[in-house]
């Protein structure tokens, strides 16, 4: 069994994100660029199946679409101990144009089982996961909180408003993850920065698709008031307020 | 032409979320000069169906057959497709909940359409058609033009207000025949959470972090959500220790929610935590240390310590209610 790991390139969460003068772009001055959590967590998954041996998984690869100047994250990716990479060479425009370029390196290279985030931290566009499987015409899943292989067969659980549903289902297919599928995101060993090194990153290039989508300004969400205080002596205070000022209970 | 609404249903009836997303519909559509078809799947009945009529609907399609009962994206993706093409529907409307994660990207590529994902208002334009989106966990928006000529949207829960219209909507009941193989997902098991308000459908929250100090020190925040009628939450770490299960992790990388209270008792405020919890309409903080980046996010604030605030809180809720 082989997996690919879809992996995005964000800036670290706690990121306080300002915008360019104009509002059209992204102020990525001092950013720290990071594997989108979900990532880092689908990735460890997808190790911790490759560590057990009855699992059967055989490679774990990261693929990224984006320009040489995220190979920073794809190395981190390595580190932490995936097999090898596959760069499309793009910058990433939009979901669809992500998914298409995914879509057509798995036209070539054969993975079973295909990991997407339920969201990039950065666009939370929450899309490319379904995309890639309705391209290459085959299954998905999405909230899946946990992945398992037993005898061959994949078992997972997936989500649903108040509950869940544990399901199987034949591979290839795409499964979209959240949180669950692993408990702490595995970082990586001195030995596994050392060895990233000389690990391949094959490089793709694009295929022609046009985006659908196009962001033409960015907006901050507009200021809160500022905090009312109530003292801790007086809580019925509060109540108060929320009944009468607030109109909230 | 139309507004397609996917209007899921959870054991044959809807909730305040699905009239939100009707109410939404019918206001795009009027911008568009067209009506509202909302679409279900599964078994629901007419008494059900017509109130979504009240929000805008000027028809409701149902579409029941076998291997329907759980969702399969490829099945509901070409169901929803289908009927989209039927009623020549422009725009798409999802929630950005579980299911319009799973389902909405599959119905865009059938249509070649572009998809906006967690989108909290009307479009301020539709020539072209642009339209505002959460990005960076509701830390920005951007404005984001779709260019198709078909557009899909899942609209955020909690951003847009409920209208009520009166109107009768026509009831449309489709027989769906899935072939035999299609359906690839096999479900084995299913645990439904009972009797509790869903965190999800909570209007009011009432929170714990690590400043709860103890998983035996919930009593209190428990009553306090129990008697405003309310669900529970925590941070991360709570969930991570066991304190408190998993369902209640509210954050990046838990559950995102939009309730109108929300009380953060104990919760320091990192990002991480806010950028699920950030878009309640009301945020109210209980915290030992004044300088709690929570503080910023709130507009009512006690600065004091949560053994001792929230019993008090509990008598006052109950004086109220008498
Ligand atoms: C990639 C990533 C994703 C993450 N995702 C999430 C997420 O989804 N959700 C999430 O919550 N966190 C998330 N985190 C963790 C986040 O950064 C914080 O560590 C976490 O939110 C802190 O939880 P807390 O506020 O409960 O604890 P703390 O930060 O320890 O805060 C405890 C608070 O309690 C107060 N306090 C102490 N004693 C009392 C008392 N007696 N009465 C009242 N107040 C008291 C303290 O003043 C303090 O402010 C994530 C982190 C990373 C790196
Ligand atoms: N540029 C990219 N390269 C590879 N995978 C990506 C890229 N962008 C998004 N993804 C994958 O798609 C998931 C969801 O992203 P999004 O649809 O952008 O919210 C991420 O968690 C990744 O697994």
């Amino acid at each position: 069994m082989k997996i690919l790991v879809c992996i995005s390139n964000v800036p670290d969460t706690t990121t306080k994100i300002k915008l360019s003068a104009d509002g059209k772009t992204i102020d990525t001055a001092g950013i720290q660029w990071v594997i989108n959590p979900w990532d880092e967590l689908s990735l460890t998954r997808a190790l911790e199946l490759k560590d057990d041996p009855a699992a059967g998984v055989t490679l774990v690869t990261v693929a990224h679409v984006g320009t040489s100047s995220s190979e920073p994250t794809i190395r981190k990716a390595l580190a932490i101990g995936a097999d090898d990479a596959i760069r499309v060479n793009a910058e990433p425009a939009d979901a669809y144009f992500v998914a298409a370029q995914i879509a057509a390196v798995l036209e070539k290279e054969k993975y079973d089982i295909i990991l997407c985030g339920i969201e990039s931290s950065d666009y939370n566009g929450s899309l490319t996961g379904g995309i890639i499987a309705e391209f290459l015409g085959i299954p998905s899943v999405s909230s899946v909180s946990s992945l398992r292989i037993e005898n061959g067969k994949p078992v997972i659980v997936r989500e649903i408003d108040g509950g869940k549903e544990t399901l199987t289902l034949p591979v290839p297919f795409v499964a979209v993850v959240q949180k669950g599928i692993a408990k702490e995101p595995r970082i990586a060993s001195m030995r596994g920065i050392m060895t990233a090194r000389t690990k391949q990153i094959r490089v793709y290039e694009p295929v022609a698709v046009n985006p659908l989508t196009e962001i033409v300004m960015y907006e901050k969400p507009a200021p809160r008031a500022a905090c009312k205080f109530i003292s801790p002596d007086n809580p019925a205070e509060l109540i108060h307020l929320l009944q009468n000022e607030a109109k909230v209970i | 032409m139309s507004v397609l609404v996917y209007t899921e249903n959870w054991d044959g009836k809807f909730k305040k979320l699905s009239f939100e997303l009707v109410s939404y519909s019918a206001a795009i559509a009027e911008m568009i000069n067209t009506g509202v078809v909302a679409l279900t799947i599964g078994q629901v009945e007419d008494e059900e169906l017509k109130k979504l009529g009240n929000y805008g609907a000027k028809k409701v399609i149902c579409v029941t057959g076998d291997s329907l009962k759980y969702l399969d994206n490829k099945i509901y993706t070409s169901i929803i497709a289908g009927i989209a093409e039927k009623e020549n529907s422009k725009v798409i409307v999802f929630s950005n909940n579980n299911s319009g994660k799973a389902i909405a990207p599959g119905v865009a590529v059938r249509l070649k359409a572009g998809v906006a994902a967690a989108v909290n208002a009307l479009p301020s334009s539709v020539e072209p058609f642009t339209i505002r989106k959460k990005v960076y966990s509701g830390n920005a928006f951007a404005h984001t033009v779709i260019k198709s000529e078909i557009k899909v949207l899942s609209l955020l829960q909690n951003s847009y207000d409920i209208k009520e219209t009166a109107n009768n909507a026509e009831i449309e009941r489709v027989a769906w025949n899935v072939e035999p193989g299609m359906v690839k997902t096999e479900v084995l098991d299913v645990q439904k959470q009972t009797g509790k308000v869903l965190l999800t459908d909570a209007e009011i929250v009432v929170s714990g972090g690590r400043g709860m100090k103890s998983p035996d020190n919930w009593g209190p925040l428990v009553e306090l959500a129990e008697l405003l009628g309310g669900a529970t939450a925590c941070s991360r770490p709570v969930s991570d220790e066991g304190w408190r299960p998993h369902e209640e992790h509210t954050g990046q990388t838990g559950k995102i929610i939009a309730p109108n209270l929300y009380i953060a008792v104990g919760i320091s405020g990192a990002t991480q935590h806010l950028a699920g919890i950030s878009s309640s309409k009301y945020i109210v903080a209980i915290n030992i240390d004044k300088d709690a980046p929570i503080f910023e996010a709130a507009q009512y604030g006690i600065v004091g310590d949560a053994m001792k605030v929230l019993p008090k809180l509990v008598e006052a809720v109950r004086e109220l209610k008498k």
